[in-house]
Order: structure tokens, then C-alpha cells, then sequence
């Protein structure tokens, strides 16, 4: 049989299994369903859209060159532009774009059940995330690895790259906000939980005197000795939390871990890079890997069952986990496993500077997407193989359902979602933990799916406690890197801007300098995570989406660029390719962000809420200012929501001029791409 | 026969080792590894704890701004 015959023949095999797999995925009702429906359908999705879109996108629309040299051997000076094997770069990109964004979204987004989530993490990524990444990726490979805020001022305008700025400070703003109150909500009333993340810090502090003092360099060594100490810390979180005395030294109420957590951001930003930010980085990306690599195996191997239905009543905007309906909100919580406008960031950043042949960007941006977007699917499968009375108590926040057991658990049950106190004090007992009520946030539900998973597969029963706080520490490990990180970031950027008005403030060695826009920056995101901390209604309820809203905006100004590229590129018909998913997040953005401001219902919109709180306010004298501070608060988030919506009007509109300019033949399309050069790979190579 | 076993056993020792090769050298490389050894080549320097520092100081401003995903 010829190779074509059997080519055709395999990839028909492939799409009758995905579609199999997918119409039991969306058709079952009324019975549960295995996750490996879940599974196969996401690789048979994955396998088709690499195959064939992403092809279609590399040859017709972007005509990827495999003799055109890239910056990387252009421009190689062995530090930032470094020609890099095709594998490394993907894990490298991977690493990079891998947070807990995709394992906590989809947790939350469950409440709506499994299929809303999953059909938007597999079309998301398919049709929108892995296209972003990918042709940012290309286009920035293209213009000498050029950042996307430098793309958006030189391809659309000035208004452009005052947008991609602004966007991104109040991204990393609101995302170290919402990371911390996860946390913070993790490790609440957790001495085993806070006893194991504190222990981490002076891990990374020995890791970082290990690599600058004993053994220069060896970096790898040295997270797997971190990796040790951090299982031992786990081991000792046990005896702590069963200890009369430690376990009320590491028992924290949510304001004070607050405190600490906005303390402790501030040190991170001070502190020389190599004692505790870039350790800390290591052992959370050895830790991620390894994780990750871990649950997908477990899954795999026990083929769990999900518990939770297709659908839920929830979709109706009334969930108890977030408030909204299934559209937009459903598009907005769950950002990073199906399209996250942060990874624009990474693929005009690092990664553009190591790809050594530009065919190689498809496998690097559209498949390391695919790679998260799996991520998500895994989030997903952990949250919904609970049961869904269990998954309920753990996220609605107090304010919903109440403190005591049994009130919770009635009014739980009484949605449709059958649990008892007695259920729910004995999952906690076997998870180590005094109760799992309230812990909102997505956190400690994703680590009770992922101990559920692991506990089928490796130990047993008995070793649930040990794998819930492992996943505890596991997602705060992760949260705390990007704190560090995302502080830093944040103020070097404040640091950029500021040097514009004043110039000593753009020295990043001038110590005034570095507390002023170090104390900006955590006290923006501190006050995000206190708002979050004193919200009666549980904080993440009304700060992700605040996220989502966010996160979306840099992806539509990341499409808006792809979208004029390839305007000026000449492609103007196959714009489609990048204006599909645009306007897809155009329309959930401006809905989700009318919906937060505007809706007549408290527990969505901002205004709403205020306006109710400020009518209880005459009746309770005694809680008046604690009232006006969380009208604040609302009528704050309302204000920074429109300046997000406007700064979108502002980057749709200035492209959409640009296009109708050069497409009217108005103005000349230039494409400012580096001149082509070929590259000596294609001669090494014999091409 | 045996000639054969041998021939298939070599190749996937061949194919192992390539990836067990890349999983490492993807390893050294999201763990600055790389970075490392690149520093001391382009330096003619022996590995030391004066280098190691150099190298962290070189590279601190660069670490200081690599984005992490959320």
C-alpha cells in the first residue's frame, strides 16, 4: 500500500476516534462518563489541529522559509541569541508558559460542569491560543525577536504600544493579586500547608549559597536536593499540624498570611536575584515538570470517573463558586489553558532569540499551547472526579453557604449535589486538614482531585494527606515563583516608565529607586489581595474575572498586531486565521466587562454591589466604615474595569483605521521584518 | 539472526540515548546550565565560584526581566 494510502487511512482513524471520543464527551447525559473520553478526544483534537491547521497556518499564511537565517544565528552572541535544538527551545517555551493559571481556571469553571470547559480549553487552543502563540512567535522571530509592546508601536501606532504597556502592568497587578489570594486561601487554618511553604524559603535561601558557594553552577544537582528537602518538609508538615504546641504557632487567619504574603513579596523584589528569586525559580520549575508529567500519568493509568455532570444547574449565572452565566464568563475564567494573552509575552521574548530555524516555530508555539492547554484538561478531570456535593463545599465562599457543617452541607444538597457533614469532616481528616469548607480559590479542590488521582495510583488511601499537601505546596511553590518574578518585572517596568520623567528613577541599581517602585508595585497588588481577604462574598468571586478581563485584553492586542502583520504582509485573505479568534474575544471581553459594572445583580455587577452594601450601610452602624471601604473597593474595580475596556476600543479602533488604510491603498503595506539573509543551517544541511 | 537483534538492539539504544541526550540538554537549558558553559567559552575560563558570580551578575538583569506565564 503507498505511504499516501496509509497516511490518509491513519489520519481518517484519527478523526473517527476523536469524534467518537468527543460525542460521548458532549452527548452522554444523566450517567457518568471515564476520563479517557476526556483524554483521547484532547489528543485526536490536538493531533488534527496540529496536522492540519497548523500546517495550513505555517505554508498559506505564513509562508514559513526554511533558508531565511533567524536572529538567533543572525544575531548569536551566546547570552540572549543562542541558535537552539528545536526540542530544547519547546521545553524551554513550555517551562516558561506554564503556570497555575490552566490547573486553577478550569477548577473554578467546573461549577458550569465538565463540557463548557472543555470544549472551550480544546476549540480556545486549537483555533485561538496556539494560533496567538504561534504567530507571535513568527513575527517577532522575523523583526530580530522584538518584544510585542515594540511590535504594537511600530506595526499600529503609538496608541498601540501605550496599550500593550499599560495592559501588561495591570495584568502582572491583578494577576499577583488573585495568585497570592489563592494562596491565601490554601494555606488558611493550615499548619501542615504553612509549615511546608514557609520551610521552602530557607530551602531556596541553602540552594542559592549552595549554587553561588559549594558548587558553582550546578544547577540541576541542586534542585533535586531542593526537591528532597521539600519532600522532607512535607513529611514534617504532618508532625507539625499534629504537634499541641507547632500546630498553633503555624495556624493563620487569611489577613495575617495576607500580611506575610505582602511582606514577604517586598523582601523577594529587595533581595539580590541569586539568594532567593532564582532558586525558588528552579525548584518550582523542576517540581512543575515533574508534577505535571506525574498526574498525566496517573491519569492514565486509573482512568478515573467523573462524577460531576455535563452540565450543571449553574450555567444560569447563579454558581456559587463565581458568579455569571456560562457566556462570557465561562471564557473568562478560564484564560491561560485555552488562550492567554501573557504568552504573547513570552513568545516575542525569550524564545524568538533561540529558535534556529524558523519552520521550527510551528512546534514551538502551536505545540507548547497544546501542551497547556492539555494541562487544563488534566485541571479539568481533577476537579470533576470529585464528587460534586464535595467539589461545592470546598469552593463557595462562606457568604453563599454558610460556616457550619451542617448549614452548608444542607443548603449544598439541597442544589441537587448530595453531601453530608459527616462526608465532608471525614475527606478532611483524610486529607490532614481540620475542614475543607469555604477554601475558595480553586487551589485546595485541585489538590483534593489531584491526591484523589494520586492516591488511586501510588500508596493508597493512607497516603492522601501526604499527596494533598504535596499538591498544596505544589500549586503554592508555583504562585510564590510568579510573585517574586511577576514583583520584579513589574518594577523594572515602573522603573522604564518612570525614568521617562525623572531619570535617576529608571536606574535599577539606585536604591530609593528600587524600594519606591518595589513598594508601588506590592502595594498595587497587596491591596488587590486585602480586597480579595476582606470580600464577605470569598474575593476570587469578583478579582478572576477581574483577571480573566485582563489577560484578554493583551491577547486582543496581540491579535491586533498578528491581524495588521499580516494586513501588511499582503495576506489580507487569510486574515480570518486571526481576526476569528479576535472578535470571538472582543465580544466576551466587552460582555464580561458591561456584565461586572452594570448588572442589576449584586453578585456580578460592581455598581449593583455597591449600591447594596450602601443601603445596608444605615442599618449597621457599627460595620460602617468596614461598608464604605468594600463600596470602594467595588466602585474601584468598576473604574479600572472601563479603563480596560477603553484601552480596547482605543487598539481595535487604531487597527482597524490601519487596515482599512492599506487596504484602500491609502497607505503603502510595509511589513518592517529584518531584510532575508540565508542561513548556513539549509547549507549544513545540503537544502 | 542474531546479526539482526544485535542491529535492532543498537538502534534503540541509538534512539534512547538521543532522548535521554535531549530530555538533558533541555534540562541544563531551562536550568541556565547551558547559559553557564556558554559564559565560560565565550570567556576562555575555567568553572569557579569567582566565575559562577560573574556569570549571576551578568545574567541577574536578564533573569530579572524574563517573564513567567500566570
Amino acid at each position: 500500500m503507498p505511504r499516501s494510502a496509509l497516511r490518509i487511512l491513519l489520519w481518517t482513524a484519527v478523526a473517527v476516534v476523536g469524534a467518537i471520543s468527543f460525542a460521548t464527551v458532549a452527548l452522554r447525559r444523566g450517567e457518568s462518563i471515564n476520563a479517557i473520553w476526556l483524554v483521547m478526544s484532547a489528543l485526536c483534537c490536538y493531533a488534527l489541529g496540529y496536522r492540519f491547521y497548523s500546517k495550513f497556518i505555517a505554508t498559506k499564511v505564513l509562508c514559513l522559509d526554511s533558508r531565511r537565517a533567524t536572529p538567533a544565528e543572525r544575531l548569536e552572541d551566546g547570552r540572549d541569541f543562542v541558535p537552539t535544538n528545536k526540542w530544547v527551545v519547546f521545553g524551554h517555551h513550555f517551562a516558561a508558559i506554564a503556570g497555575p493559571g490552566p490547573l486553577v481556571g478550569p477548577v473554578l469553571a467546573a461549577q458550569f460542569g465538565y463540557l463548557p470547559g472543555t470544549i472551550w480549553i480544546l476549540a480556545g487552543a486549537v483555533f485561538g491560543g496556539c494560533v496567538q502563540d504561534f504567530v507571535i512567535l513568527l513575527f517577532s522571530v522575523r523583526r530580530d525577536g522584538k518584544s510585542l509592546g515594540q511590535m504594537a508601536r511600530e506595526e499600529i501606532g503609538r496608541v498601540g504600544g501605550f496599550v500593550a504597556f499599560v495592559a501588561v502592568i495591570s495584568i502582572i497587578i491583578i494577576l499577583l493579586g488573585v495568585a497570592a489570594l489563592i494562596v491565601v486561601n490554601a494555606l488558611k487554618a493550615s499548619p501542615w500547608g504553612t509549615f511546608t511553604i514557609a520551610m521552602t524559603m530557607p530551602i531556596a535561601v541553602f540552594m542559592g549559597l549552595y549554587l553561588r558557594f559549594l558548587r558553582p553552577g550546578k544547577v540541576l544537582e541542586v534542585s533535586l536536593i531542593g526537591f528532597v528537602l521539600v519532600l522532607l518538609a512535607i513529611l514534617g508538615g504532618q508532625a507539625v499540624s499534629h504537634h499541641a504546641t507547632w500546630s498553633v504557632w503555624f495556624t493563620f487567619t487569611a489577613p495575617a498570611l495576607a500580611v506575610m504574603i505582602i511582606i514577604y513579596g517586598y523582601a523577594a523584589s529587595a533581595l539580590p536575584v541569586w539568594l532567593l528569586l532564582a532558586p525558588r525559580d528552579y525548584l518550582s520549575t523542576f517540581v512543575k515538570l515533574g508534577t505535571i508529567a506525574v498526574l498525566a500519568l496517573g491519569i492514565l493509568f486509573i482512568r478515573p470517573t467523573l462524577h460531576m455532570p455535563a452540565f450543571t444547574r449553574f450555567i444560569d449565572g447563579t454558581g456559587p463558586v463565581f458568579a455569571g452565566s456560562i457566556f462570557p464568563f465561562a471564557f473568562i475564567t478560564i484564560a491561560c489553558g485555552a488562550i492567554s494573552g501573557f504568552h504573547a509575552l513570552i513568545s516575542s521574548g525569550t524564545t524568538p532569540k533561540l529558535i534556529s530555524r524558523e519552520t521550527e516555530a510551528r512546534m514551538v508555539g502551536y505545540g507548547a499551547m497544546m501542551a497547556e492547554s492539555f494541562v487544563a484538561i488534566m485541571a479539568v478531570i481533577a476537579a470533576c472526579v470529585m464528587q460534586p456535593g464535595t467539589y461545592f463545599a470546598i469552593n463557595s465562599p462562606a457568604g453563599i453557604v454558610g460556616t457550619a457543617p451542617e448549614t452548608a452541607a444542607a443548603t449544598i444538597s439541597s442544589w441537587g449535589f448530595p453531601v453530608t457533614a459527616g462526608d465532608m469532616q471525614a475527606l478532611a481528616t483524610a486529607v490532614g486538614e481540620k475542614t475543607l469548607y469555604n477554601r475558595t480559590g480553586g487551589a485546595p479542590a485541585f489538590a483534593v482531585g489531584m491526591a484523589h488521582i494520586f492516591s488511586h495510583s501510588l500508596g493508597g488511601e493512607r497516603l492522601m494527606a501526604l499527596w494533598y499537601h504535596f499538591a498544596i505546596m505544589f500549586e503554592a511553590l508555583f504562585i510564590l515563583t510568579i510573585l517574586d518574578a511577576g514583583t520584579r518585572v513589574g518594577r523594572f517596568m515602573l522603573q522604564d516608565g518612570l525614568g521617562h520623567i525623572w531619570k535617576p528613577l529608571g536606574r535599577t541599581s539606585w536604591y530609593p529607586s528600587i524600594f519606591a517602585t518595589s513598594a508601588l508595585i506590592v502595594g498595587s497588588w497587596g491591596y488587590f489581595l486585602w480586597q480579595g481577604v476582606k470580600d464577605p462574598l470569598g474575593g476570587i468571586n469578583s478579582l478572576w474575572p477581574l483577571f480573566g478581563i485582563s489577560n484578554q485584553l493583551l491577547a486582543t492586542v496581540a491579535l491586533c498586531v498578528a491581524t495588521t502583520i499580516l494586513v501588511k504582509m499582503g495576506r489580507a485573505r487569510y486574515i480570518w486565521v486571526t481576526l476569528a479568534p479576535l472578535v470571538w474575544l472582543v465580544s466576551v471581553t466587552f460582555t464580561a466587562s458591561y456584565q461586572k459594572i452594570f448588572h442589576a445583580n449584586p453578585r456580578i455587577g460592581f455598581l449593583a454591589h455597591a449600591q447594596q452594601l450602601a443601603l445596608e450601610t444605615p442599618a449597621n452602624a457599627a460595620r460602617a466604615h468596614e461598608l464604605s471601604r468594600l463600596i470602594f473597593n467595588d466602585r474601584l474595580d468598576a473604574v479600572v474595569t472601563g479603563v480596560l475596556v477603553v484601552l480596547v476600543c482605543a487598539i481595535l479602533i487604531e487597527s482597524v483605521l490601519e487596515w482599512s488604510r492599506v487596504l484602500s491603498g491609502h497607505k503603502q503595506a510595509v511589513a518592517s521584518e529584518a531584510p532575508f539573509v540565508p542561513t548556513r543551517f539549509a547549507e549544513e544541511a545540503g537544502q | 539472526m542474531k546479526n539482526e537483534e544485535l542491529r535492532m538492539k543498537n538502534g534503540l539504544r541509538a534512539r534512547l540515548e538521543l532522548i535521554f541526550g535531549l530530555a538533558l540538554a533541555t534540562l541544563r537549558e531551562i536550568f541556565d546550565e547551558n547559559a553557564y558553559a556558554r559564559f565560560l567559552l565565550l570567556r576562555q575560563i575555567e568553572p569557579s565560584r569567582a566565575a559562577y558570580a560573574a556569570f549571576l551578575r551578568e545574567n541577574a538583569y536578564r533573569r530579572e526581566r524574563r517573564a513567567r506565564c500566570c
